[in-house]
């Protein structure tokens, strides 16, 4: 188990249990890296990196950037609201216009599903899958389950509940596939509206009612409503969802157990999760976003030992 | 491009002689010698702390920790480096190397620092510890000691400044320390490959 089965990260579908693990054991050694005083390392310096947005990001974009350059790889940074996508250029022409600068490995964020196995399979680069569509959004899963492992020792036979927007959801995808590749028990909470109809069939629970759910779990994965993606009404009000599935310090400390609060970001403060929650000491919502740039430069590292010397 | 083999490649057994370099006693001497080497310069390691490379430097670091403080009767500070990230070798191999744990929780600003390694042989593990040292702050001098030095096999201008044994080996030959906790006994073994092997 000392080399990933995949040559890309698309999705966390096509990773082993042992690859995640290979990753997390990786990670490790980078979170310790980046609490240096010199948080660099020189492993990545004749790897150039393209992080290609066709989609908005903060989060995400900043924390590969930081990856890549913290593993001293050369970082080129493009996205699509001033490039000649807007032009009428196709995917595979400016990913191939990009690499003929001699780049080893793209990041991408596209906004349509498939996008990054599409490109892994015609272009000559290693593919880093930043979120294609609803479909994965990997790396969040990987950070997600890491953070897990982290505040709870391990996360075989925990019990994680993913609550809200699961039907625009990458986050929710990749996280189920995620947990459940490492023996977590998982859970979706949400209006029916927003649910798949046959999400069962991937093995999770489904669970309409918010207490009930918080009731079984040990962690709660609070998504945000999508609304950008939401192209009829799903539910009549923001308010309503709030009242409904909104988490409150009220509900949490009517608890008998004291559960982790997640956000893969960015919070909608009010409408998924209050203030006072998100600032509680039981949200990790800050150790998440730590923790994402340890995970991505342990998946680089490894993506990037695999790419051959000219 | 991927070569397709039409045979699998004959797998070449070397039969290895055997050698003990040093054995139980002297392996016990040695490292007595060389913590009252290393008290000779450093008096009572007030300002000197010990850091072994992973993977198989920490235990030499760990028998000389309990030896020196049993000696002065005080704490020594000691710290696990790994290296993985700063190696020349990254993506010249065949597998990615994992790393092993660092563990620095002191400052090494302003301290003398000594390096400690098992076997100093081409002296790249030494140049890629002192590049991954370095992250660590400014340390006022770095000294190496090594258990065993092959001598006349540097790729690099390193030499250690405490030597357990030097020994003239052939770069087809393997030099193994073996520990009581890992091997179930404590000595230093030269591998030689037989000439009909």
């Amino acid at each position: 188990m000392d080399n990933l089965s995949v040559d890309h990260l698309t999705g966390i579908l096509d990773l082993t249990r042992q690859d995640i693990e290979l990753i997390f054991k990786t990670a490790d050694s980078f979170k310790e890296v980046i609490n240096r005083p010199i948080k660099k390392v020189p492993s990545l310096r004749d790897i150039t990196i393209a992080n290609l947005f066709f989609e908005n990001s903060t989060r995400t974009r900043l924390s590969f950037e930081m990856a890549e350059k913290r593993l001293s790889a050369d970082v080129v940074n493009f996205s699509a609201a001033s490039s000649s996508v807007k032009k009428g250029e196709t995917l595979i022409d400016t990913v191939n216009n990009i690499l003929s600068m001699k780049v080893d490995m793209v990041v991408m964020r596209h906004p349509n599903p498939g996008a990054a196995k599409f490109l892994s399979e015609r272009v000559d680069a290693k593919v880093v899958n930043a979120g294609d569509g609803t479909h994965e959004h990997p790396t969040q899963a990987l950070l997600d389950a890491f953070t897990i492992r982290e505040k709870l020792g391990s996360v075989e036979g925990k019990k994680v509940v993913i609550v809200g927007d699961i039907l625009h959801s990458r986050v929710a995808l990749s996280n189920i596939y995620c947990l459940q590749k490492l023996g977590a028990e998982v859970m979706v909470c949400g209006p029916t509206t927003l649910i798949p109809k046959y999400i069962h069939e991937l093995g999770v629970k489904v669970e309409h009612n918010l207490r009930t759910a918080l009731e079984w779990c040990d962690v709660a994965n609070m998504l945000r409503i999508q609304l950008e993606r939401q192209d009829i009404k799903y539910f009549p009000s923001l308010r309503e969802y709030s009242m409904q599935f909104g988490l409150t310090k009220e509900i949490l400390d009517s608890l008998e157990k004291e559960i982790v609060v997640m956000h893969p970001g960015p919070i909608n403060r009010g409408v998924e999760i209050t203030s006072d929650v998100a600032d509680s000491k039981q949200s990790v919502i800050l150790q998440q976003v730590e923790n994402g740039v340890a995970v991505r430069m342990a998946v680089i590292y490894l993506l990037a030992s695999k790419i051959e010397r000219q | 491009m991927t070569i397709v083999r039409l045979f699998p490649i004959p797998i070449i057994f070397v039969s290895m002689e055997k050698q003990v370099i040093l054995n139980t006693k002297h392996f016990e001497l040695t490292l007595n010698r060389l913590c009252y080497q290393l008290i000779e310069t450093h008096n009572d390691f007030s300002e000197t702390v010990l850091i072994g490379l992973q993977p198989r430097g920490v235990n030499v670091v760990a028998r000389l920790k309990s030896q020196l403080e049993a000696i002065l009767g005080k704490e020594v500070v000691c710290g696990n480096l790994d290296i993985t990230f700063y190696r020349d070798d990254f993506r010249r191999r065949e597998r990615p190397i994992i790393p092993s744990v660092t563990n620095i929780d002191f400052v090494i600003e302003n301290k003398n620092v000594v390096l400690v390694d098992d076997v100093l042989y081409t002296g790249r593990t030494i140049r890629s510890g002192l590049d991954a040292l370095l992250a660590f702050g400014r340390p006022k001098k770095v000294e190496l000691l090594t258990l065993i030095d092959r001598r006349f096999r540097r790729d690099l201008p390193i030499q250690a400044d405490y030597i357990g044994k030097a020994v003239d080996t052939l770069i087809s030959e393997r030099v193994s320390v073996e520990w009581k906790e890992i091997e179930g006994e404590d000595k230093i073994v030269l591998y030689t490959p037989e000439a009909n092997g």
